[in-house]
């Protein structure tokens, strides 16, 4: 009976959680849920925000959102996929969250946020092709410094550059097209396709690296190793002191 | 009935240890000063014996890593199985370092033991510093062995840096490139000390590499094991503090157990619990995974690049410090490293050296002191300790105040004006807090003896005169 309910209970959960508001009759058209979730920062046909009330936005954006004219099917995805967007709060930083849009959903706003102007696609990276030595000497050459070098993320002026546990083969590809936040865009100049492949299978690998050495405290060095010399080994070892010099009475 | 027979038995392994030494070596009267010297009996008094310990594990496993390691900056490329490393161009340092780790036999074990040991030798060498300030074991006639004990601390933590930079992996290189830039701060000198050390403009020349090993595997531990012989000889010369537990114990005489058959196997136990400690970690906690970080690249960097945790204290100074050149022109005096990457802790370690002289100041007590104070009957020495050992904790946090910020979503901005802000408070609000709780704990002592006479004498027993 019991087990019957806990079924009846979780088959009823994810109806529950899509009939969040706002999500409503008009969640059907790209149009309708921008209008919806986006035209307030980023304008009519994402001409974008400026407002006297905020001057300063994120960074150098102006304003409460930047316009989206020809950032393309690449950004759009980039940005809804991570759950960049819909954004609370202009000044603070975007971080990876779950969208609370469905699939279906998310390709009609990319659609419609693509209608805006000619920007580029979603890309199609191939991180098969790619090689893993080559992409640590690319990936500490363009990324480390903000995403430390096994990717565990870090801390650059006033935002986390954070770390890419998270982000998926095409996310990769996008971000490094966009250059989200304060992160520089890379052009095919700077790093072609065929890098990006193997920056993906880079980070890619970075998530489940092949260790030794046993317990990996975090991948970040002295800070975690510190921790462990105090509260494991000095305490331990203290210990040891206290039990081994007990006093003996006479 | 037992114990007496069994120690009977026991002097007799003693007589005859004695008489094998004497008859090859004429020492019978210092082995037999040794077998006797008394222990006093506090579990603090180990301390120290934690960080010998983890000395000879890191010279034992130090020996075994100078088989495999070799201090070349010789450029090579990697052809082994680790595949994120195939074809890099390389030192030969790091390359044999990240063989030491994969292909040689119980490598990584050494390496990680290694490690973990250099860690853990700081951090006893800083417990057993705390127990001697604390209780005032540094007073004459000890004040000579706080002085080579607080030596050989500067030269743990100088060959920690060098072990750490030896590899040439990512962080070594960051990190070499850090101390380069704070020798460099120094006024007037600084360029040319730099000079002289690395040999030419950094990275520095090759001979730089042989110069860091030399001093790595030899003339520092051969340093720190001269002081230490000396620190161990001034030690059981002058004999051990020791509490006053009871009328027994003065400061003429010492009151404990005597090496053999008492105090050996203890410490003997203690060797072992380090041992195991270390190899443990060694074994089943990485540390340093430098073929993660890759080789350096001169200009290359990390996010997030740390030093070990000892010298943790100086990163954050040089966070903290706000940006600060001294200029003359165009000619920078003082460049903003100096202040936390040098000035700091030559404060620090100055203030340590003088706190035999300034306690002798303070107290006006120029006599012997074999006796001990808990930490409660000298507030001011305790309430000061506790301000400077604050100081210097939390510039060690703001060491880490990157992690914090990425870990816990802390804004690093505020968390360096909070830190700009506690690095005065926190001292001040030490000092007070602990100087007021030492006189509450005396106060309460106090009390408690009056009321304990008080319930004896209504008893109708004899008043106690026992005076602690
Ligand atoms: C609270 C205001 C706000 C809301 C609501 C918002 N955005 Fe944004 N958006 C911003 C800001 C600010 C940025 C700039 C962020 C950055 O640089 O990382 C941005 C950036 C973007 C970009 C990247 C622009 C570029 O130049 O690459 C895209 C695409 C985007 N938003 C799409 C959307 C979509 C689609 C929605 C609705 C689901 C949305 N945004 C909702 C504020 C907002
Ligand atoms: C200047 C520092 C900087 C550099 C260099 C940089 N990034 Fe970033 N990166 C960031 C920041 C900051 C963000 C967060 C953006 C945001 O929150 O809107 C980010 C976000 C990302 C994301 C999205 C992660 C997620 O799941 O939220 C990816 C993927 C990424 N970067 C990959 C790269 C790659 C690959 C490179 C090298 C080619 C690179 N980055 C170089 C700063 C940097």
């Amino acid at each position: 009976m019991r087990r019957l309910l806990l079924l009846a209970l979780a088959l009823a959960l994810p109806s529950a959680a899509s009939a969040q508001p706002g999500l409503g009759v008009k969640a059907k058209t790209g149009q309708g849920l921008y209008a919806e979730h986006c035209l307030s920062c980023h304008g009519v046909d994402g001409s974008g925000v400026t407002s006297a009330s905020h001057p300063r936005g994120v960074l150098d954006v102006r304003g409460l959102g930047p316009p989206l004219k020809d950032v393309g099917a690449l950004a759009a995805d980039f940005y809804l996929t991570t759950g960049y967007m819909p954004l609370e709060d202009p000044h603070e930083q975007p971080r990876h969250t779950k969208s609370p849009f469905d699939k279906r959903e998310i390709a009609a706003l990319v659609a419609y946020v693509a209608s805006f102007g000619k920007g580029p696609p979603v890309p199609t990276p191939h991180p098969e092709r790619g090689d893993v030595s080559v992409g640590l000497s690319l990936f500490t050459e363009h990324c480390a410094g903000c995403h430390q070098v096994v990717a565990e993320g870090g801390y650059v002026t006033n935002a986390v550059a954070p770390p890419l546990h998270e982000a998926t083969p095409v996310q990769i590809a996008e971000a490094v097209r966009v250059g989200p936040y304060l992160m520089p865009r890379f052009e095919k100049s700077q790093i072609s396709d065929a890098q990006l492949d193997s920056i993906i299978a880079y980070v890619q690998w970075a998530k489940h690296p092949d260790d030794r050495g046993g317990w990996s405290i975090g991948r970040i060095g002295p800070v975690p190793e510190g921790l462990v010399a105090w509260l494991i080994a000095a305490v331990a070892l203290v210990g040891c002191c206290v039990v081994i010099g007990r006093r003996v009475r006479q | 009935m037992g114990r007496a027979l069994e120690s009977a038995e026991e002097s007799v392994v003693i007589r005859g240890l004695v008489r094998f030494l004497d008859e090859r070596s004429g020492t019978a009267p210092f082995v037999k000063k040794a077998l006797r010297y008394v222990f006093p009996d506090h579990w603090s008094f180990l301390l120290g014996e934690v960080a010998l310990y983890t000395f000879v594990i890191l010279v034992g496993t130090g020996i075994y890593l100078t088989f495999f390691f070799e201090p070349s900056t010789a450029s090579t490329y990697y052809a082994g199985h680790y595949a994120p490393l195939r074809g890099h161009e390389m030192s030969v340092a790091y390359r044999s370092a990240v063989d030491l780790s994969f292909k040689v036999r119980a490598g990584l074990l050494m390496r990680q033991t290694h490690h973990w040991a250099a860690d853990v030798f700081v951090a006893s060498i800083v417990l057993h510093m705390l127990r001697v300030f604390f209780t005032g074991a540094f007073r004459k006639p000890r004040d000579l062995t706080y002085y080579l004990g607080l030596t050989m601390l500067v030269f743990a933590l100088l060959e920690g840096y060098l072990g750490y930079s030896l590899v040439d992996d990512l962080l070594s290189g960051m990190g070499l490139a850090i101390g380069y830039s704070v020798l460099m701060s120094v006024p007037f000198v600084g360029a040319n000390l730099a000079l002289l050390v690395w040999g030419a403009p950094f990275p520095g020349k090759a001979e730089f590499w042989s110069r860091m090993y030399v001093a790595h595997v030899f003339l520092l531990p051969i340093l720190i094991a001269t002081l230490l012989a000396l620190h161990l000889f001034l030690v059981a010369a002058r004999h051990h503090t020791q509490f006053r537990e009871s009328r027994r114990t003065t400061e003429k005489k010492v009151v404990g157990i005597p090496t053999f058959p008492g105090y050996a196997p203890r410490s003997l136990g203690l060797f072992f619990s380090v041992a195991a400690v270390l190899f443990l970690l060694g074994g089943l906690v990485q540390i340093n995974p430098i073929w993660l970080w890759g080789p350096y690249h001169i200009a290359q960097g990390t996010n997030g690049a740390q030093p070990d945790w000892y010298l943790g204290w100086l990163i954050g100074a040089l966070r903290l410090v706000p940006n600060l050149d001294v200029t003359i022109g165009d000619y920078t005096l003082v460049p903003n490293a100096f202040w936390g990457g040098a000035l700091f802790p030559l404060l620090v370690f100055m203030l340590l050296y003088l706190v035999p002289w300034l306690d002798r100041r303070a107290t006006g007590e120029y006599g012997f002191r074999n006796l001990l104070d808990r930490p409660r009957d000298a507030p001011w020495r305790t309430a000061l300790g506790a301000a400077l050992f604050a100081w210097v904790f939390v510039i060690f946090l703001a060491g880490a105040s990157d992690r914090v910020f990425v870990s816990f979503g802390i804004s690093y901005v505020a968390q360096l004006w909070i830190y700009r802000v506690l690095v005065f408070v926190l001292p001040l609000a030490a000092l007070i807090v602990t100087r007021r709780f030492c006189l509450a704990l005396q106060e309460s002592e106090r009390l408690g003896q009056i009321r304990k006479q008080a319930e004896a004498e209504a008893r109708g027993e004899l008043p106690q005169t026992e005076q602690l």
